[in-house]
């Protein structure tokens, strides 16, 4: 056994290290071009004009994506006005409000929810969830867009609340002492005081749960009945829609490579990359704005 | 162990999980092994044959898996499997793809199937002449009262446009057999990915229609008596009725392969086509195909 040479083994260390941290950049890039490559060719070959017109029925050369964007987009923002009481409060509940024990039993619960496969969810929603929204709101049909909206809010719940939860135990302690100090109720100590510290933090938690619901597919998938209409009005929210990652995961396997099909399904591809760039820079736009050089050292 | 080794050991692991492959053979291999992919329609005879056939022929592994008739011709193109199936003929711009590649596809006619237009029990309504069912597919009607039934607005199933039966229900109901016609299924109409799908929504809700091939449909559900028109009688699905023509919606079911099969692939297909072999097919609730 030879020994070990501190200097080439941190040499060797930082050179893996180094290659790790690149990898995602390199990663990312190959995505990009990928996308670009297979999915721009539908710009020259369909043509925006065909693109974004408001029937979608592929198999006949119906390229109109205009319904599947629609589509996601409505099932996004209703996931979302679900999951952001329900997940603002919990994550206030667990770092404000609930005793220490009851908080170690609930944080790992709501990891729980985080790792649980969306088909699972998926499936539940079809088994229950389908027929009960249709017995009991009197639907034509329970595969609708708020019912794959509230499968999605569940998705999105655990992200915004441990990121959330991470912001508001970040207030410092002072904060909260000095507002009970001043005679605060703990409402208004949690109203006034906590949440708008933490409010850099909430937003973000929002951000990123709206880009884990724009890209979630299987659970809608399987509950939203995959008709694609344009929303019209506020019917729409308890009609079939269809979403573009569905469309994508359904049409995938049957499109020919290189027809204009497939071009259009990467372009979609692209569509839902545009998406969640802007969402993630968004995101750390909102999480660096406003805060002075300092506290972003100091945090 | 050294900080060193410990690392040079984690890049040697990394190394050998991507050395793994997802279907490497490192057990003493069977000495052959077929790929099945295509249609769901047909996904379940076909693992029926698979299973039956393994057990009189060891060494033999049949490896099969649904996704569509798309996926599976799709697969046979790309060089992924041995034997697509498909509920649909092959397009002409398949077969041009295949020539392509190097083979012309050789076309197995395996098995015929009914499909069934099916309802919720509780639906009073029991026949449909076919034209009917295009006009609701076309939403030009929208309402079960207009056709005699109880006031409740028409829910539409159908499968995935990447089905064969989606592709042939198109054709022959939608259409009505009309080459000029172009009218589509109405953006109205749930596309859902799978045969359960269908049965489970139509179990559960007493305003949908759907379609699904006669193996498929449960007890749960109620199938209508069809007529081309009016003037003709209205006909049950079933093996009797598929078979002699009177039911107007039936459809042979394919396998493909990559040029004519030989060796193992050859004997299986013989096997399929066999007495033995189509004795399955009525299990399943399928038609079989008469000796040819």
């Amino acid at each position: 056994m030879f020994k070990p040479n501190p200097i080439r083994t941190d040499r060797n260390v930082t050179f893996i290290i180094k290659v790790a941290g690149y990898s995602s950049i390199v990663f990312l890039a190959l995505i990009f071009f990928f996308l670009m490559q297979n999915g721009l060719p539908a710009l020259k070959e369909t043509g925006l004009a065909k693109l974004f017109q408001s029937t979608w029925y592929p198999i006949e050369g119906y390229f109109g994506i205009l319904p599947l964007l629609f589509g996601s987009l409505l099932v996004t923002f209703i996931a979302i006005l679900i999951a952001l009481p329900f997940g603002v409060g919990t994550a206030v509940f667990i770092s404000e409000i609930a005793p220490r024990s009851m908080k170690e039993i609930l944080k790992p619960l709501v990891e729980i929810l985080a790792g649980m496969p969306s088909v699972v969810l998926g499936f539940i929603g079809i088994v229950v969830l389908v027929p009960y929204m249709q017995r009991t709101l009197n639907l034509p049909t329970g595969l609708s867009a708020l019912t794959g909206a509230i499968l999605l809010g569940l998705i999105a719940i655990p992200t915004v609340v441990s990121i959330a939860e991470d912001a508001l135990n970040a207030v410092p302690q002072s904060y909260r002492q000095a507002a009970l100090a001043m005679g605060a109720t703990r409402w208004q100590t949690i109203w006034g005081i906590t949440v708008p510290a933490a409010k850099t933090g909430i937003l973000t938690a929002i951000m990123l749960g709206i880009g884990r619901t724009l890209g979630e597919t299987m659970a809608v998938m399987m509950v939203t009945g995959n008709a694609a209409v344009m929303p019209q009005g506020l019917e729409s929210i308890i009609s079939p829609v269809r979403t573009m990652t569905a469309t994508i995961a359904s049409e995938m396997g049957e499109v020919a490579k290189g027809s204009a099909h497939y071009a259009v399904l990467f372009f979609i591809g692209i569509v839902l990359f545009i998406f969640s760039l802007v969402i993630n820079i968004l995101a750390s736009w909102v999480s660096t704005r406003g805060r002075k050089r300092s506290e972003r050292i100091l945090s | 162990m050294t900080q060193k080794h410990f690392a040079a050991l984690i890049l040697l692991l990394v190394f050998l999980t991507a050395c793994a492959k997802p279907n490497s053979d490192v057990s003493i291999p069977p000495s052959k092994t077929i790929t099945n992919t295509g249609s769901d329609t047909i996904v379940n005879l076909a693992l029926a044959w698979a299973e039956q056939y393994q057990m009189e022929n060891l060494g033999i592994q049949i490896s099969v898996t649904g996704g569509g008739s798309g996926t599976g011709i799709n697969a046979l193109l790309s060089g992924t499997t041995d034997i697509a199936n498909a509920s649909r003929e092959m397009k002409d711009e398949e077969k041009a793809t295949a020539e392509e590649n190097g083979f012309e596809p050789q076309e197995f006619v395996i098995a015929r199937d009914a499909i069934a237009v099916i309802v919720n029990p509780e639906n009073p309504i029991s026949e449909l002449s076919l034209e009917m069912i295009s006009k609701i597919y076309k939403c030009e009607i929208n309402n079960w009262s207009e056709l005699g039934g109880e006031d409740r607005p028409i829910v539409r199933l159908s499968r995935e446009s990447n089905s064969g039966t989606h592709v042939y229900f198109l054709e022959t109901v939608v259409r009505l057999g009309d080459k000029e016609d172009k009218s589509i299924f109405c953006p109205k109409t749930l596309l859902l990915p799978s045969s359960e799908g269908i049965i489970s929504e139509v179990r559960d809700n007493p305003n949908a229609i759907g379609y699904d091939g006669l193996g498929y449909v449960t007890d749960e559900v109620k199938m209508l008596a069809l007529a081309m028109d009016e003037t003709k009688g209205f006909v049950l699905p079933s093996e009797i009725t598929a078979n002699d023509g009177t039911y107007p919606i039936s459809r042979n079911l394919f396998m493909y392969t990559r040029g004519e099969p030989v060796g193992e692939i050859r004997d299986y297909l013989d096997w399929i086509l066999s007495e033995e072999g189509q004795s399955i097919v009525s299990q399943l609730g399928f038609v079989p195909v008469e000796g040819e």
